[in-house]
């Protein structure tokens, strides 16, 4: 009998793979309302900061540009132009001056 | 507030220490009040990049995350949670968003499933016809965002500054996408399917997010639509409440908060399937910095990657004494065929046993012991090869947008 039990239990094993952690499964969803955290940060101060603030947090917050690694300027130009080309960002030329001229100067290479 | 409240407490010190020593936890001696541990931070020694990192857990369905971007959220999941089991869970799946207009309120009544364009039927399914009406499929697969491991490309490049946590493991549970396929007849002529969610570009011109698959590849059976990880429903922050899943695919592939199927009779023309997420058509995606004339391609198939996750850079070990050694591993497009551990660099290197196998998509455990034969400094080296062959890369891996970095790990410990 306990053999018997035990093919079962191997048998069912193949069947039914075990969930991981949890039996039941899913019959219904539940609707959700939550808060998801924005940031009213701006990015340190500096020549350019404004232009950054003004244009850049639109999309992202503060900590995606201060998370960056220092880079040369021709980089930075080829981000800020793939923020205009590629995603539509509306920046102004004078703007993208003084935003290259931030990143350059807080997250420039030497 | 969170589960994080039920079972964290006693885990935060070490999701906080990451794979460091304490010298790198600046509020160590704070009291163990909430808001001094909301505070604290995670050193992802990062050479020659900003390495420090907030801990949060202040985003809903979330326990303790790495912050690596507010908002549209980066949230990586710390290193030690993947220690503790092959399957992360669910307050700890890393999160990653495009565009920050995704929904905080999702009615289950109310929302619908459009499938449209090259079909003999447009639908527009309830989710109770997802859990309902279709045979249901579960498959465990890694979600790792094609830019995992940026953070430690050299030289660093823009983008998620990801340490090595955004991946994750879930048991996905849900229907087969060939079946909602077959249910509005996809018509001849097809060539691929566009996948939509109710994340929308901020600009107006901006290309919303969209990602397609061959049809093909759409309909292999395989390819699902997830409504459960881990037996749960999905958390909002990974799609809530439907998500593509493409197992051995990145992730830039598993649309979050699916809502719209398209099946075109033309290439998508879309910037992030046309011209978004390329990578050289190169051995291991590399080229050398400045490199020119490489041809570009679309990152599709995750390369096998390995990591030690019981010790950590910086740790002292015995020399002398068998040690234990263990971590996970993933295959990416396959299966695990087997892990190797180096104690000596990679001059040489001893198999280590594989755990249960959960699906050749998933993470896999394995583990070793080894022996330290002296005093002093080495490196460990942890190295996966595939069920298809292929075996992670020495070398390092470096593109210019940081993708499917897998350059095998090395954990520099001292033996005393």
């Amino acid at each position: 009998m306990p053999r018997i039990l035990l093919a079962t239990a191997a048998i069912c094993s193949i069947v039914l793979p075990p969930l991981a952690g949890h039996a039941a499964p899913l019959t219904a969803l539940k609707s959700l309302k939550l808060d998801v955290p924005t940031s009213d940060a701006t990015v340190p101060p500096g020549p350019g900061a404004d232009a950054v603030n003004g244009n850049c947090l639109a999309c992202h917050s503060a900590d995606h540009l201060t998370n960056q690694p220092s880079l040369p300027k021709q980089t930075w130009e080829e981000v800020v132009q793939k923020m205009i080309t590629a995603y539509k960002a509306p920046i102004s030329p004078q703007d993208v001056t003084a935003i290259v001229d931030y990143l350059a100067s807080t997250k420039g290479t030497k | 507030m969170h589960g994080s409240d039920r079972f964290y407490p006693p885990m935060r010190r070490r999701h906080l220490l990451g794979r460091v020593g304490a010298g790198t936890l600046a509020l160590l001696s704070a009291p163990l009040s909430r808001p001094a541990w909301a505070q604290a931070q995670v050193d992802l020694h990062a050479p020659g990049a900003p390495s420090l990192r907030p801990m949060t857990t202040a985003y809903p369905q979330k326990g303790p995350m790495i912050l690596q971007r507010t908002s549209p959220p980066w949230l990586e999941t710390p290193f030690k949670v993947f220690d503790k089991g092959v399957f992360t869970p669910n307050d700890q799946h890393y999160v990653s968003w495009h565009w920050a207009t995704f929904p905080s309120e999702i009615d289950v009544g109310t929302f619908r499933l459009t499938v449209r364009g090259h079909v003999n039927q447009t639908l527009s399914l309830s989710l109770d016809d997802l859990l309902h009406g279709m045979p249901r499929v579960e498959l465990a697969a890694v979600n790792q965002c094609a830019g995992n491991s940026r953070l430690y490309m050299q030289p660093h490049v823009a983008g998620a500054q990801w340490a090595n946590g955004s991946m994750s493991n879930a048991l996905w549970g849900g229907v087969r996408l060939k079946d909602v396929l077959d249910r509005a007849g996809v018509k001849a002529g097809a060539v691929q399917v566009r996948f939509g969610g109710l994340d929308e570009a901020l600009m107006p011109e901006a290309p919303k997010f969209l990602k397609s698959l061959d049809i093909d590849h759409a309909r292999d059976g395989e390819t699902m639509i997830a409504f459960a990880m881990n037996g749960e429903q999905l958390p909002l922050l990974n799609g809530f409440p439907l998500r593509v899943v493409v197992p051995g695919w990145s992730a830039v592939y598993w649309v979050k908060m699916l809502n719209d199927i398209e099946v075109l009779d033309q290439p998508d023309t879309n910037y992030w399937t046309s011209t978004g997420y390329r990578v050289p058509d190169t051995p291991n995606s590399t080229i050398t910095p400045g490199q020119m004339g490489v041809k570009l391609v679309p990152v599709t198939r995750m390369p096998p990657r390995s990591f030690l996750t019981n010790i950590n850079s910086g740790d002292t070990l015995r020399a002398g004494m068998p040690t234990p050694a263990r971590g996970i591993a993933f295959g990416g497009d396959c299966g695990v065929a087997r892990v190797d551990l180096s104690i000596d660099g990679g001059k040489s290197w001893q198999p280590s046993q594989l755990g249960k196998d959960e699906g050749k998509y998933g993470f896999r455990r394995w583990q070793a012991q080894f022996t330290l034969p002296a005093r002093g400094s080495h490196g460990l080296m942890v190295r996966c090869t595939n069920s298809n062959g292929v075996m992670q890369p020495s070398a390092p891996v470096w593109n210019p947008a940081g993708y499917l970095n897998n350059t095998i790990e090395t954990t520099h410990v001292v033996a005393a």
